[in-house]
């Protein structure tokens, strides 16, 4: 890549626009910067871990404003909340990836050209290079061409690009003919795939995030989803997101079966051991279809994958006026609180009594009573599931059409009846039992407990672009760290009286600490090839050069 | 049956770790030898080439070749030999021959025989492959540890690292058995995936070998100070003159990164396809996925530090050991008291 040319900052011309513009793209694409973007990039990502993020954990958020007033508002104006968005962030892996193009281009039209030409000339002074041997054979039959030719095929059989030199004799020095031979070119195209796939990757998980949507639903079971905008809970679409991409299903809840670990004499008591989830799914035209939702086991519909990620209890509520008549009948899913499910939900009848009444509810699967009188879950199946509810009679504050949560009751207009300081106790109701409301409102019942599965619907169109250029990255990465990249020579000069100077020497290109056995090696083999007399003296061979030597870095540092 | 083979497998870890201590004096006292034996005036290993730090700089990047006369009769007559600096016969040249260091290993393989006794009888009691919360991701880290220290031993011989290494693993295994240890219970459902196997024995395997990649640049840095100092180290420190070279332990060093980090890269690929089955999207900036993918970075940069000039040597060096603490921190920190889907500490 572009080597950052240094300035001494004597005489500098100065520069125009065009002139800093190139300056500066030098800078960028230097490995140095490369190297210090790398490092900024590893360092930023760093406060992401330690402040809730918004996009992975919303009520961490919000838990940290309400712990930390003063400090949040000054981390929020940083971004810190959405670091893996955020603009710097962002700067620096955008400005990463310009680095890498920079880089990435000239080093493929370097390699490309280098792909197509032969080894450069064999360099006279062989004993400056790594892994130098020499031997001098006498009465060999064969002469220096047939020698070097028997190396150029040796060479080239072990997958080295060869070419042979015809070196005249000069002054000083008699004619010899050499070798020059280069292997491991899948380096080098293993680090620009990798390079390159890293792009793939970026770009792959950019489009995704772009076009797919990820949107969460509770289901009870016996419900069903329709896939449609209206019918999330929450919906994050991506930037290009269009409804089209909702492929118009079903999905019912049939049965959801929890199985726990019920030994009380083993360990991790009332551990869930298995969810599983039973769905019919419906596509227009098609017939309906019955699968499986697990944990580790999504289910996909329509290139939509839906998983299953959360699971509690949702109760079925009748309220009654005094004259008996239902007045209000909903299945009300309850947020678990603990492992053992205790849950906590919000009733809230608008209609139909004498006045409007809000109640906050806790379930307790396996009630178990505290000391206290208080009741907790201590089982997270349903044995004699208990709900237990606060009650407000007066105004629920949803008149005037302002949106409320179904998850929180306001209570600011409103008189506790039942539960707390109201002077009555909570109301405590089991399975299919009726309890009376306070002030002769009515009555209430629990008629049934159902589970309900809490699902994550999503699509990514990218996703399997963003895994194959992750193989691929992996498969260059591979190629570029563990091919060495080397050149060898061999050099045959025939001496006088019948001698043949053999000379073998090697360089690395990048690291390569096999280098000087590589060298060895072949001078064994070559000899071997030529019938020559295996040599005496190369056990000593861990005392040749394996170099990885300058002359490798200042290839990979200097311009294509 | 399930506690008492669990048991069983806690107490074979004792023992090893009483074993692992025995073999760490060994090795300390293999390099208080060395530095003994390093403070005589008259220059030890035989090789007599006890070349100046600058000269073996200079050695190490420049290709000089001094021929020698090989004199013989026969076929071959020249023999030219560079005095180059090459790893093997650097660590050849210094290696300790001592019984104590032929004891220290005879310990360490002791120690790890029990070691992974131990960690299979955990496996066996929970019926399950042995890495599934703390305490067993630090057995079988630290079993894993040891073994590429080991196995690397047939390749080259980093010995000189035992003291080094055996303490690191003997610190990680004090404070899992304080703080970690758990009974056996089942696995949560999240965890039912054959990527438990793959995912976390790879990632355990990566951490390995940038232990020891971590103890060849903490070395490095040490020997560097005394190469790069005019006046001989401390008497205590003497055993860093019998150590190989500098640039020799920071291309051991990259050897054993990289395999790390072709590792490690293989983790988060396979992080990422098992997020995906198990929480509906392959990436999600999970507080451990944050981790995985700055020691990513990390390492990313160490490699490009070997090749960038100005960045070879101790800054390279101090890359690899900020790496090796993120690593650490991962799994000592971020496992245990940072929030985050990754609640498998079993703490
Ligand atoms: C997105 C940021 C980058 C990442 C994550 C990254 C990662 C890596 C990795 C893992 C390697 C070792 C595997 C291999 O050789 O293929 C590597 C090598 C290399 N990278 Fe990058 N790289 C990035 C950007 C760059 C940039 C911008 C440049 C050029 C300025 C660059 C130049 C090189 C070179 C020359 C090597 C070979 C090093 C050697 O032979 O030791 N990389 N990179």
């Amino acid at each position: 890549m572009p080597k950052p040319r240094t300035s001494d900052g004597i005489t500098q011309p100065r520069l125009g626009p065009s002139g800093w513009l190139r300056w500066f793209w030098r800078q960028l694409t230097s490995m140095r910067t490369a190297l210090l973007l790398l490092l900024l990039l590893a360092v930023a990502a760093v406060p992401g871990s330690l402040v809730p993020q918004r996009s992975s954990d919303p009520n961490g958020v919000t838990q940290y404003f309400r712990d930390n007033p003063d400090l949040a508002p000054i981390l929020d104006n940083l971004q810190m909340f959405d670091v893996f968005t955020s603009a710097w962030f962002s700067a620096i892996y955008l400005l990463l990836f310009a680095s890498l193009v920079g880089c990435v281009i000239p080093r493929t039209r370097h390699h490309l050209k280098a792909l197509g030409q032969k080894p450069p000339k064999t360099p006279l002074r062989l004993n400056r290079m790594a892994g130098f041997i020499r031997k001098e054979h006498h009465g060999a039959e064969t002469d220096a061409r047939g020698a070097a030719g028997a190396a150029e095929q040796l060479l080239r059989k072990s997958g080295y690009r060869t070419v042979m030199f015809d070196e005249p004799a000069t002054r000083g020095r008699p004619g010899a003919y050499s070798v020059s031979a280069e292997r491991g070119y899948l380096r080098e195209t293993g680090n620009l795939l990798f390079h390159i796939a890293l792009l793939g990757v970026l770009v792959a998980v950019g489009v995704g995030g772009g076009f797919g949507f990820t949107g969460q639903r509770v289901v009870v079971e016996g419900q069903t989803m329709v896939n449609s905008l209206v019918s999330y809970d929450s919906f994050n679409p991506g930037r290009f997101f269009n409804d089209s991409s909702l492929k118009p299903f079903t999905l019912s809840v049939d049965t959801f079966d929890v199985t726990y670990q019920s030994d009380p004499n083993k360990g991790a008591y009332g551990q869930a051991l298995d969810f599983d989830v039973k769905t019919t799914t419906r596509l227009p035209g098609e017939e309906p279809q019955s699968n499986r939702i697990k944990v580790n086991e999504p289910l996909s519909i329509g290139g939509t994958n839906v998983y299953l990620l959360g699971n509690g209890y949702a109760p079925t509520i009748t309220v009654r006026d005094p004259s008996g008549r239902a007045v209000y009948r909903e299945i009300i899913p309850f947020l678990p609180q603990d492992t053992n499910l205790t849950s906590t939900g919000i009733i809230k009848v608008p209609d139909g009594l004498a006045d409007q009444l809000g109640m906050i509810g806790f379930f307790y699967p396996t009630p178990f009573e505290l000391g206290t009188g208080a009741l907790t879950s201590a089982y997270p199946d349903l044995k004699s599931p208990v709900l237990e509810l606060r009650a407000y009679r007066g105004d629920l504050g949803i008149n005037d059409g302002t949106p409320r949560s179904v998850y929180t009751l306001d209570t600011d207009g409103m008189t506790q009846i039942a539960g707390g300081k109201s002077g009555t106790d909570a109301l405590r109701l089991g399975l299919g039992e009726t309890v009376e409301l306070p002030d002769g409102l009515g009555t209430i019942s629990l008629d049934e407990v159902n589970r309900f599965a809490s699902l994550d619907v999503h699509r990514d169109p990218a996703q399997g672009w963003v895994l194959l250029f992750a193989v691929l990255a992996t498969a260059g990465m591979f190629a570029a760290l563990l091919i060495p990249r080397r050149r060898v020579w061999v050099r045959a000069t025939d001496g006088e009286g019948n001698t043949l100077q053999l000379e073998y020497a090697g360089l690395a290109r990048g690291e390569d600490p096999q280098l000087a056995q590589a060298v060895a090696d072949v001078a064994r083999r070559h000899e071997a090839a030529l019938d020559l007399e295996a040599p005496l003296d190369l056990e000593a061979s861990p005392d040749f050069t394996s170099q990885r030597s300058t002359s490798s870095r200042t290839d990979v540092n200097s311009s294509p | 049956m399930t506690e008492t083979l669990s048991q069983y497998s806690a107490i074979l870890l004792y023992c090893t770790m009483v074993v692992y201590a025995a073999a760490f004096v060994a090795f300390a006292i293999d390099l208080a030898q060395r530095s003994a034996a390093a403070g005589r005036p008259v220059a030890q290993s035989g090789a007599g080439e006890q070349l100046t730090a600058a000269q073996r700089r200079a050695a190490a990047q420049t290709t000089q070749t001094a021929s020698g006369q090989a004199g013989g009769s026969g076929t071959v007559t020249t023999l030219d030999r560079p005095t180059v600096i090459d790893d093997d016969a650097e660590i050849a040249r210094t290696r300790s021959g001592g019984v104590v260091i032929r004891v220290a290993m005879a310990l360490t393989w002791l120690g790890f025989i029990a070691h992974l006794l131990a960690t299979i009888l955990r496996g066996v009691a929970a019926e399950r492959v042995p890495w599934a919360n703390m305490w067993e991701f630090s057995m079988t880290g630290t079993v894993l540890m040891v073994g590429v220290f080991l196995g690397v031993q047939f390749k080259l011989d980093l010995r000189f690292l035992g003291a080094f290494l055996i303490g690191l693993v003997l610190m990680l295994l004090g404070i899992a058995s304080l703080q970690y240890y758990v009974d056996v219970v089942p696995l949560p459902p999240a965890l039912q995936s054959y990527w438990l196997v793959i995912h976390v024995l790879v990632a355990t395997l990566a951490t390995g070998f940038f232990a020891l990649g971590f103890a060849l640049s903490g070395v490095q840095l040490m020997r560097t100070r005394y190469e790069e100092s005019e006046d001989s180290p401390p008497t205590w420190l003497g055993f860093l003159k019998t150590l190989p070279a500098a640039v020799t332990l920071e291309n051991l060093a990259y050897r054993l990164n990289v395999i790390g980090f072709i590792l490690w890269t293989f983790t988060l690929i396979a992080g990422s396809i098992w997020a995906e089955a198990a929480w509906g999207r392959y990436w999600g900036w999970d507080t451990k996925e944050v981790w995985t993918f700055i020691i990513w970075v990390i390492y990313a940069g160490y490699i490009h530090a070997r090749a960038t000039r100005g960045w070879r040597g101790s800054r390279s060096a101090w890359l690899a050991i900020v790496g090796f603490s993120a690593v650490m921190f991962n799994f000592g920190i971020v496992n245990v008291f940072f929030k985050g889907l990754h609640a498998y500490s079993g703490l």
